[in-house]
């Protein structure tokens, strides 16, 4: 009853190519795990039925919007949660076709943890290296091979040790801390939750297993003390009088009672008076914490700033090199204008230069510079004003940006700070 | 040595007080939509922690349909009370009276789906650029592609198909002129998420979430509470039970469970070992498979 005060959060996210099992392997870890109730398996039997399948789909679980259900393919991020007693879950499900890239993108960039799955009998495809490619690209600390539907190769222990030898060598070219590679059948549910008894020659975790131990409270940032200011606190009643505090989000390191701070851009120091979380008085705060820090002076900060460390300086630029992944039909724009967000910060900025595209199924530089749809690329931006920020592998949250298309307001572009 | 590690409730409740904050600062005039039951409640709860020691800069908007259960009123008065929050009602019984919407009929007639054009006209009215929300992407299977900003066109609409990329915890909030926002800042958590967070803050929710004797009858293997806005079938015939409520809606379309749990404890062990989802008592969502997803188009909650 009281153990779920001590569990913690895990976030994956699944790619995997069309027919590859990934919503069958959601389905599975749903359906091992009990989080389905009936109601949803009585939906899911309805449907199944009504398809002609004979044995129940779990696919049909993860299948959220109509259109998907009639085309049976998942066209948009989905969230699914679960948990076991150790941890609470959330995956997000990303779609495996090449037109929604953007969506395993999106997918990746809050996520711990990447479950990719590979076709026994197909081996490495395109859509794997690109897949890997993203997930190392985005800064996902851990990476889980999952070779699927081993059901059908016979469970046969030569060909798991050649996809994963394949694996390893492409891997050897992506950033990726931590890659575990585990033989499955999601169908059969071989080694998802139960240890599979037709690959004794297999001695590593089960799925779930891994997702339940891996060591996860490393992947923040405790190092470089960084502040994004979200809002400015003015309760202006006779109780909070003289009350300034400024909200935010820690993106990295830990705040403590009495330390100095340093407030960018501007450059004034002053020492941290108090820290609140909700309603109470705390002695440090670290990332992800959401808190108020008062000050000792006054000082004029409001969101966009950045309470920093004297010490230990985010980059202050406004020429910001980034890889770019791009989400709009409209190509990127060279010598374009767009609004920049990057923390609480908004900005203009004009596309300096195209350095190149990449080719992500090669890893080399494209011939064709345009940046399309889907496509990932090395730009230099020129931001209005400058920047306080690190360089994405070192933070996820102040190394991040998005561009947005100033005449339709759309999201059309992330940017991970090179 | 601090481990610097925080609990799944506690992680939660930073990303959340983050989104609050961010629908604060990127919009003029966000309100938060609240219909007395526990999501609404518990984010009404981090809106006051993400703005202490400040008021909470934003109105409660209640959709009220005229079929509430009564102590869900009497709570929300008294919560409005006691943080001296703004409340600003959109009567569905108006919308009714000045022929914006039709009133449905027959056993099965609810006001659920005539709450859509109240809450547009409510928005409208108060040019409320965004609107707050209570849901969560476990509820149902269209909920599980929303995102945390969702942005509607000038009709209210939701595009599932044409939603922007969110990435990290950078929300873009920005529109034209006569489009909103929809903000759920708790979408990441779950039924139990809520009711441990509940516990674990010791938040005051309604009666009828407890156990407690009421007239009720049976339809289609529900139980609901018997009340003067439902129509009885000649051969339902309202009796006394010990039930409790999973979710608070409008009395037309919410089921009661059977169940003996009286305390958050008990509620939660109840939640823990149930076989039904929450939403497998909603009359609503019960049309059709896809219902949700077409409410939402037009503009539901």
């Amino acid at each position: 009853m009281s153990g779920y005060l001590d569990m913690d959060l895990l976030r994956f996210t699944t790619a995997g190519s069309v027919d590859d099992g990934k919503s069958t392997l959601i389905g599975r870890l749903l359906y091992d795990t009990k989080q389905i109730f009936e109601d949803q398996l009585e939906a899911v039997e309805r449907a199944s039925a009504k398809r002609g399948s004979g044995e129940v789909d779990l696919s049909l679980l993860t299948d959220g919007l109509r259109a998907e259900r009639e085309q049976g393919i998942t066209i948009d991020v989905a969230y699914r949660y679960f948990a076991t007693p150790k941890r609470k879950f959330i995956i997000a499900d990303t779609p495996g076709h090449i037109q929604y890239t953007r969506n395993m993108v999106t997918g990746a960039s809050t996520a711990n943890l990447a479950i990719i799955l590979v076709d026994a009998r197909k081996g490495i495809l395109e859509q794997t290296c690109r897949h890997s490619f993203i997930a190392s690209l985005l800064g996902i600390p851990h990476v889980v091979f999952c070779i699927n539907k081993m059901d059908l190769v016979d469970y046969d222990e030569a060909t798991f040790t050649r996809i994963q030898k394949e694996l390893e060598d492409f891997s050897s070219k992506l950033e990726v801390r931590d890659l575990s590679f585990i033989p499955i059948s999601a169908l059969k549910g071989d080694n998802v939750v139960e240890r599979s008894t037709r690959m004794p020659w297999y001695q590593g975790p089960t799925l779930m297993y891994l997702l339940e131990n891996i060591h996860i409270a490393g992947d923040h940032n405790h190092i470089d003390r960084r502040f994004p200011v979200q809002y400015v606190v003015r309760p202006m009643t006779e109780a909070w009088h003289d009350f300034r505090g400024f909200a935010g989000r820690v993106a990295g390191g830990v705040f403590r009672k009495g330390d100095p701070v340093q407030v960018l851009p501007g450059g004034l120091r002053s020492s941290i008076k108090g820290i609140l979380i909700g309603e109470h008085e705390v002695e440090e705060c670290f990332a992800p914490q959401s808190a108020v820090i008062t000050l000792e002076d006054e000082i004029d900060i409001s969101r966009g700033d950045m309470l920093v460390s004297p010490n230990n300086l985010p980059e202050t630029s406004q020429d910001i090199d980034v890889m770019l992944c791009w989400f709009n039909e409209r190509p990127l724009q060279p010598g374009g204008r767009y609004a920049l967000r990057h923390t609480g910060r908004e900005a203009r900025c004009v596309v300096k230069e195209v350095k190149y595209r990449m080719d992500i199924n090669t890893l080399h530089k494209a011939e064709d510079p345009t940046i399309r749809m889907n496509d990932i690329g090395r730009v230099l931006l020129r931001s209005a004003v400058p920047l306080h920020f690190d360089r994405y592998a070192r933070n996820r949250s102040t190394g991040s940006l998005i561009l947005i298309d100033e005449a339709t307001h759309e999201t059309v572009a992330a940017g991970m700070i090179v | 040595m601090h481990s610097y590690r925080l609990t799944h409730l506690k992680e939660l409740e930073s990303e959340s007080i983050h989104i609050l904050r961010e629908v604060a600062a990127q919009f003029e005039r966000p309100a938060q939509l609240f219909s007395g039951g526990k999501d609404s409640i518990v984010c009404f709860h981090l809106a006051r922690k993400a703005f202490f020691p400040a008021r909470v800069p934003f109105p409660l908007v209640h959709i009220d349909t005229g079929h509430n259960f009564e102590e869900t009123m009497v709570f929300r008065d008294a919560l409005v009370k006691e943080h001296g929050a703004t409340l600003i009602v959109g009567s569905v019984q108006e919308s009714i009276d000045t022929g914006r919407v039709q009133e449905e009929t027959g056993y099965y007639a609810s006001r659920n789906k005539l709450q859509t054009v109240t809450l547009l006209d409510t928005i409208e009215k108060h040019k409320i650029d965004c609107a707050i929300g209570g849901g969560r992407r476990d509820e149902e299977k269209a909920r599980a592609k929303e995102r945390v900003f969702s942005h509607r066109d000038e009709f209210g609409s939701w595009d599932p198909k044409n939603q922007r990329p969110e990435l990290w915890d950078l929300y873009n909030g920005r529109k034209r002129p006569g489009e909103h926002f929809r903000a759920f800042p708790i979408s990441n958590w779950t039924e139990m998420d809520v009711w441990q967070y509940i516990l674990l803050e010791r938040i005051p929710i309604p009666s009828i979430y407890f156990s407690h004797e009421r007239e009720v009858f049976d339809r289609d293997g529900v139980t609901y509470a018997n009340s003067p806005f439902m129509r009885l079938k000649p051969e339902e015939k309202p009796y006394m039970k010990r039930v409790r409520f999973r979710t608070i809606g409008d009395m037309s379309c919410t089921g009661a469970v059977d169940s003996p749990a009286s305390t958050l404890e008990e509620i939660i062990e109840e939640v823990a070992s149930s076989r039904v989802t929450e939403r497998g008592s909603r009359m609503d969502d019960k049309r059709s498979e896809a219902a949700m997803e077409d409410r939402k188009k037009e503009g539901y909650f």
